[in-house]
């Protein structure tokens, strides 16, 4: 991360998206980048607008409307020696890839001792937040860090989504990579009856032009804090940084970025330091990664603990239309929570 | 208006079960020699009529006849059944090896050898087959076989290449050209479509041959796959062997009454051919032309391979519980073996005599390939893996968690 020389400037993180795609399409040949609307159009989020006018269509282009054929198509190419970064137009609509994802790509490596595998990154809004319904607000995360041979990534700003885009299409692993779209265009803190702050307003909306990577496996404080451990990935570092500042809570927030494998150490100093801990994510409570990070946290802190961890989670419904805001998971749920824990 | 009986569904059943013979005429075949062949570079829409038709060269009296006839010398002929032969007495000699609890499990393609050991000697190096588990005569005819490894796979012992991760016959060689067996059925299919597109977009000259079983031709991923060879005209060929039985669900369970398997290609756009699959030169002919097909630019081929499956599904299956003992007796097309057997005697370039001693050689070469591999092991007497292998390959470098449960296990 030597980011230093690097001329930066500020993108939305679409723009840092789309750099990412940008700069690894010109490092490396074996870069192709398609999936459904990316091509000509680029994308119904824009992510990939202008990079086939600039690489061609060999290397930038259409898929028909088919997640398994997508992700088939990229364990295949993969196989061969490409390094395909595919789209999913919608987390929502993964759902038909899951056997190429879980039985295929996960384990090909496995399977054939090394013989063959398949480097992939695949692409996917995720998350509520933009009225979206049932169909467009989901958050599958837990349904591949559930998958051994995974890795499963998701940015909370721009300068990380392009250093982990980069780093994961440089993985040798397929990677899940989730994108919270309600964060494309700025730093979204569930106050939405408030004004959208542009991402061109907060530090880590300043992205390096260039090449830069963001190592996987490394989580990032983002509030340094002694009361309580928040451990939020995605648009609830945004979320856990208002109900801090709200709640006058002096919480340690740390985002995850990567999901899973994640960065043990970094969570375990952190809850060993506050005794408390308080997991909050978009997705439905049960069976949730929380679940998980609850069980290591309990496993690895339980003697330094002051207070029961607690999660603060979407409800284990699925994701309503018009009840949008009060599934979300927002500031105030995040602050109570705080507050429980903090006095307990 | 005349009176409408109630519905009723409709169930395809065999015509033939335990105790009363199947009626073959549901195949529509072809004379020997009958069918046209088209230029490599046809549209595709002009291949239809041969998506219905049956393409064969050995007639009854073994004279290869018709405009399929391969050009092929009479080494290559040889080789060709000498390559069947050795797949037969390996399958063979692997399940004497199953009962006598070496592995766990078998798969054997008698009945099927001419598909998979034609296909083999049309294809060029660097070519990749997507294969399924009843491909074994891809990896034995080559000439660079090895069946040593083969077995250590199928006994998952210490020489095993996939480590003991898979089931027997689940082989991966990468530099033989055999993709990793999935076990998930059609899985493979798009794959192929997609290491095909790699190889377009790379401006290389490879093409892909994809395997799949007529059963499992009603998963989506072959469909899928259809789209995409068609959409982005792969360099891929798409193998459907219909050799009539998927366990014990009839090929009309997988929507072959009234139809073939070759038109769901016709209908994708794909050029499509139907072939008479216990006919190794009908085999070789119709692969050379997809393979020349594919890489000339021209795009993929769909190739329906109609044949029988001799034995059970696997080891782990009864057939005499579903279909007549005499079926593959009675089945229309004959046996692979025997039909390039008496060509090559009618051309006078072979006898039984020969048969009988090539019989013995692959015979003893394969018993001497399971002597080797039985240094290392067998399933039976415990010649376990290192345990610790199994955290390797989940990622290319091991995440602390894994590394954390390694030392948990105490390997």
């Amino acid at each position: 991360m030597t980011t230093n020389t690097l001329k930066t400037s500020p993108m939305t993180m679409i723009q840092a998206l789309r750099s990412a795609m940008d700069v690894m399409l010109a490092r490396d040949p074996n870069v192709v980048v398609y999936g459904q609307d990316v091509g000509y159009f680029g994308g119904v989020f824009r992510c990939t607008e202008g990079l086939q006018a600039k690489y061609g269509n060999q290397r930038v282009f259409d898929a028909p409307i088919s997640e398994g054929g997508i992700v088939g198509t990229a364990v295949g190419m993969g196989a061969y020696g490409l390094r395909p970064v595919v789209e999913i137009q919608f987390a929502d609509y993964v759902y038909p890839a899951t056997d190429q994802i879980v039985s295929e790509a996960a384990r090909l490596r496995y399977r054939s001792a090394g013989d063959f595998t398949c480097p992939m990154t695949i692409r996917m809004p995720c998350g509520g937040g933009i009225y979206g319904g049932q169909t467009h607000s989901q958050s599958p995360e837990a349904i591949f860090t559930q998958v051994c041979g995974l890795r499963t990534v998701l940015p909370s700003n721009p300068y990380d989504a392009k250093g982990l885009l980069i780093a994961a299409i440089e993985n040798d692993d397929p990677v899940i990579f989730l994108e919270p779209k309600r964060l494309y265009n700025g730093p979204f803190d569930g106050h939405h009856d408030q004004p959208v702050v542009p991402w061109s307003k907060h530090p880590q909306g300043e992205v390096p032009e260039g090449y830069y990577t963001v190592p996987l496996e490394r989580a990032r404080i983002t509030r340094p804090g002694a009361a309580v451990t928040v451990i939020a990935y995605g648009t609830m570092v945004h979320v856990a940084e208002a109900a801090a500042r709200e709640s006058g809570v002096d919480a340690e927030i740390i985002d995850l970025r990567s999901l899973w494998p994640l960065d043990l150490d970094t969570l375990v100093t952190s809850v060993k330091k506050t005794g408390r801990c308080v997991i909050v994510h978009e997705a439905t409570r049960t069976n949730g990664l929380g679940a998980e990070l609850l069980s290591l946290m309990q496993e690895h802190c339980f003697y330094h603990l002051e207070a029961p961890i607690e999660r603060v989670t979407g409800w284990d419904t699925p994701y309503p239309h018009a009840q949008e805001w009060a599934y979300f998971p927002g500031p105030a749920r995040v602050a109570a929570a705080l507050k429980r824990v903090t006095e307990a | 208006m005349p009176q409408r009986k109630p519905l009723h569904l409709h169930v395809p059943e065999p015509t033939g079960r335990p105790g009363h013979d199947t009626n073959f005429s549901y195949l529509p075949l072809s004379a020997a020699g009958a069918k046209r062949r088209p230029p490599v570079d046809v549209p595709a829409a002009q291949t239809n009529d041969l998506a219905f038709a049956l393409i064969r060269v050995l007639d009854d009296q073994g004279q290869a006849v018709g405009p399929w006839a391969p050009q092929i010398d009479s080494k290559l002929l040889k080789r060709g059944l000498r390559a069947m032969m050795l797949t037969r007495a390996f399958d063979a000699r692997m399940l004497i090896a199953q009962r006598q609890k070496k592995m766990s499990f078998y798969m054997q393609c008698l009945g099927e050898e001419a598909i998979a050991c034609a296909h083999a000697l049309a294809i060029g190096d660097g070519d990749m087959c997507f294969p399924t588990y009843r491909q074994q005569g891809l990896l034995l005819t080559r000439e660079d076989n090895n069946m040593v490894d083969m077995i250590c796979q199928l006994y998952s012992n210490a020489r095993d290449p996939m480590k003991g991760r898979q089931l027997p016959v689940m082989y991966s060689s990468k530099k033989q050209g055999f993709f990793s067996i999935s076990g998930n059925l059609a899985t493979q299919v798009i794959q192929a479509v997609g290491w095909a597109m790699a190889s377009a977009i790379q401006g290389d000259d490879k093409v892909a041959s994809a395997w799949i079983g007529d059963g499992a031709t009603a998963e989506a991923d072959f469909h899928t796959g259809l789209t995409f060879a068609h959409v982005y005209r792969a360099p891929v060929i798409i193998n459907v062997v219909n050799n009539q039985w998927a366990i014990s669900t009839f090929q009309a369970i997988a929507g072959g009454e009234g139809t073939t398997f070759a038109a769901r290609g016709a209908g994708c756009g794909i050029a499509s051919l139907r072939v008479d699959g216990n006919d190794f030169l009908a085999a070789y002919a119709a692969s050379k032309w997809a393979l020349e097909r594919a890489r000339s630019s021209f795009g993929p081929t769909l190739i329906e391979w109609v044949t029988y499956r001799a034995g059970p599904h696997s080891t782990s299956d009864d057939p005499s519980k579903y279909r007549p003992a005499n079926d593959a007796a009675r089945f229309p097309l004959g046996d692979p073996i025997a039909r390039l057997k008496q060509h090559l005697i009618a051309l006078g370039i072979w006898s039984e005599e020969e048969h009988q001693k090539v019989q013995k050689e692959v015979e003893a070469e394969v018993a001497a390939a399971q002597k080797e591999a039985e240094k290392y092991g067998t399933l039976a007497d415990s010649h376990a893996q290192n345990i610790g292998e199994m955290f390797e390959d989940v990622y290319k470098d091991m995440p602390a968690h894994l590394q954390r449960q390694r030392a948990e296990l105490g390997a």
